[in-house]
């Protein structure tokens, strides 16, 4: 049997399950999942807001400290951020930082001649922002179900084009994962032996010509559809829900927060 | 009778195909009709047509009196009224379930038709219950079952409360419950002004959703007549490859009987 058949269809379980369990940990009660969906963008596009802004990794490292109290608060557990989030984006930003060490200009680190403070420093302030920015953000993505992030994001003007793709991008994903997991489980259930390197690479070209071409056929039914119910170019969506008083508080701390943050550590 | 549908010698051609060729007929209002027919007769196409989605590449549709063109349709008055008036439901649910949530897909068409915002959130919520899909209001679509998609799917026209209903093979893929379930909900449009156009090529529930059956076979209209009619004329069905002929034995006598309904070896 082919390595990448079962690899293939074990990557297409864990992306389900990953979005499960997405599903799972918005629809616990905690403080970010308390917030009205609005305010959650919009405080926590403030704090990476201030986390890019900022220039001092102390400061930095408190709005990662207080991104971390946040999922504790949300019940989201840090081990999920840590495989998720922490090691993938320590592991991503480390290769790109690793040469900063070495070639910027300073004062050389100690008995590492060939490092730098100055590289040091900006490999840390990079490693962090990126860690902070990438913590929040998918705090934001854990604790909201997308169908309520997309109309926080409609309710804040996103043009509805805009949020109708997504929306569509986000649905239909799911539907093709599903068919191409079915077109490789289909072809584990009549393969015997291994596929040379070469059968591989023609058999994920055949599956993406067919399921690009399903995709391909699949949009014009939805435009169809969508025809036919009255669409004519311009997508019209229901009014927000008003926000409460805790919300506004909520929003009013986050901005608080974040304004601070960039005045401490400009 | 009036007059909701009048087709004269149309042809139309997808990808080189003649999936119509000089199809002509006429749908009172108030008619419960299936179109009967094998899978690639240009049941489909008609019912694309009728729903001003696609256009004859030759002859003429009117609707109520009125030409079904690109051009009418261009016009945003005749538009809206007729997409409030005629709606069809795909055969393929995933086509017409492209919102984040059951409750926006549902709301989908009367938004795009202008529906102050209120009546669209009670008339919603009106027909969430009367499909019984209330408990779905918050699902994602991606998340639901086959029958579950399909009530959904038929949810987000009944909530328009059409004139004319275009129903592509509503019965495909459910499971028995739900299928006569569907079938006892056009049996109650029976003796109502609603006119129901049903495509399917399962004979065994057209006595039960139609009271004129046509038949199609490559592109044309090869019959028509009362479900009584249609389904004793096996020489009918069998042209038009609804039904195969069976042969088997009974202690050592063999004979053949087409497989259209139940019967006894007596």
């Amino acid at each position: 049997m082919s390595r990448l058949i079962e690899s293939t269809l074990r990557r297409f379980a864990r992306a389900l399950s990953d979005a499960l369990i997405s599903e799972q940990i918005a629809t616990r009660r905690g403080l970010l999942q308390s917030l009205d969906a609005r305010v959650r963008v919009l405080a926590l596009f403030a704090l990476v807001l201030a986390v890019l802004l900022s220039r001092r990794i102390l400061i930095i490292a408190a709005l990662l400290a207080v991104a971390a109290l946040l999922a504790l608060a949300s019940r989201v557990s840090l081990g999920l951020l840590a495989k998720r989030v922490w090691l993938v984006a320590l592991g991503f930003t480390g290769i790109i930082a690793i040469p900063a060490l070495f070639i910027t200009p300073g004062p050389p680190l100690g008995k590492f001649a060939s490092m730098t403070s100055t590289g040091l420093r900006s490999a840390i302030l990079l490693i962090t922002r990126v860690e902070t920015a990438a913590t929040l953000t998918t705090l934001l993505v854990l604790t909201t179900p997308w169908n309520y992030l997309l109309k926080a994001l409609r309710e804040l003007k996103l043009p509805a084009e805009v949020v109708t793709v997504l929306a569509m991008t986000h649905r239909y994903i799911f539907l093709l994962i599903e068919s191409a997991n079915q077109m490789f489980e289909s072809r584990q259930s009549r393969m015997v032996g291994v596929l040379s390197s070469a059968e591989q690479r023609r058999m994920t070209a055949r599956t993406a010509g067919v399921l690009l071409s399903k995709s391909i056929e699949l949009s014009q039914d939805v435009y169809l559809a969508m025809q036919s119910r009255g669409f004519r170019g311009e997508v019209h969506a229901l009014a927000g829900s008003r926000m409460t008083a805790h919300d506004f508080a909520a929003l009013a701390l986050a901005i608080l927060a974040a304004t601070a943050a960039v005045w401490i550590g400009r | 009778m009036t007059i909701a549908f009048r087709a004269s010698g149309v042809n139309f051609d997808y990808q080189g195909v003649h999936a119509l060729r000089g199809l002509s007929l006429e749908v009172g209002q108030g008619e419960r009709i299936a179109l009967l027919g094998a899978n690639g007769c240009g049941k489909s196409t008609l019912l694309r047509i009728l729903d001003g989605l696609c256009f004859p590449s030759r002859g003429t549709i009117e609707f109520c009196g009125q030409a079904l063109t690109r051009d009418s349709l261009d016009r945003e008055d005749f538009a809206l009224q007729f997409r409030r008036r005629v709606a069809l439901v795909f055969q393929n649910p995933d086509a017409q379930l492209f919102n984040p949530t059951v409750f926006d897909e549902v709301a989908y068409g009367p938004l795009q038709l202008r529906w102050p915002h209120l009546d669209v959130v009670r008339r919603v919520d009106e027909t969430l219950a009367f499909m019984g899909i209330v408990a779905l209001k918050e699902r994602p679509p991606y998340r639901l079952s086959g029958g579950e998609k399909k009530k959904v799917a038929l949810a987000s026209v009944i909530v328009l409360d059409p004139e004319v209903l275009l129903l592509d093979e509503p019965t495909a893929t459910l499971d028995p419950r739900s299928q006569s379930q569907l079938v006892d909900l056009i049996q109650n449009w029976r003796g109502t002004t609603k006119t129901v156009v049903t495509a399917t090529h399962q004979i065994d529930i057209v006595e039960d959703i139609a009271d004129r059956v046509i038949v199609m076979d490559a592109g044309a209209v090869i019959a028509t007549g009362t479900p009584q009619e249609i389904l004793s004329n096996t020489e009918l069905l069998q042209k038009a490859n609804l039904v195969r002929m069976h042969r088997h034995s009974h202690d050592g006598v063999s004979h053949s009987h087409p497989h259209v309904t139940r019967h006894s070896h007596k």
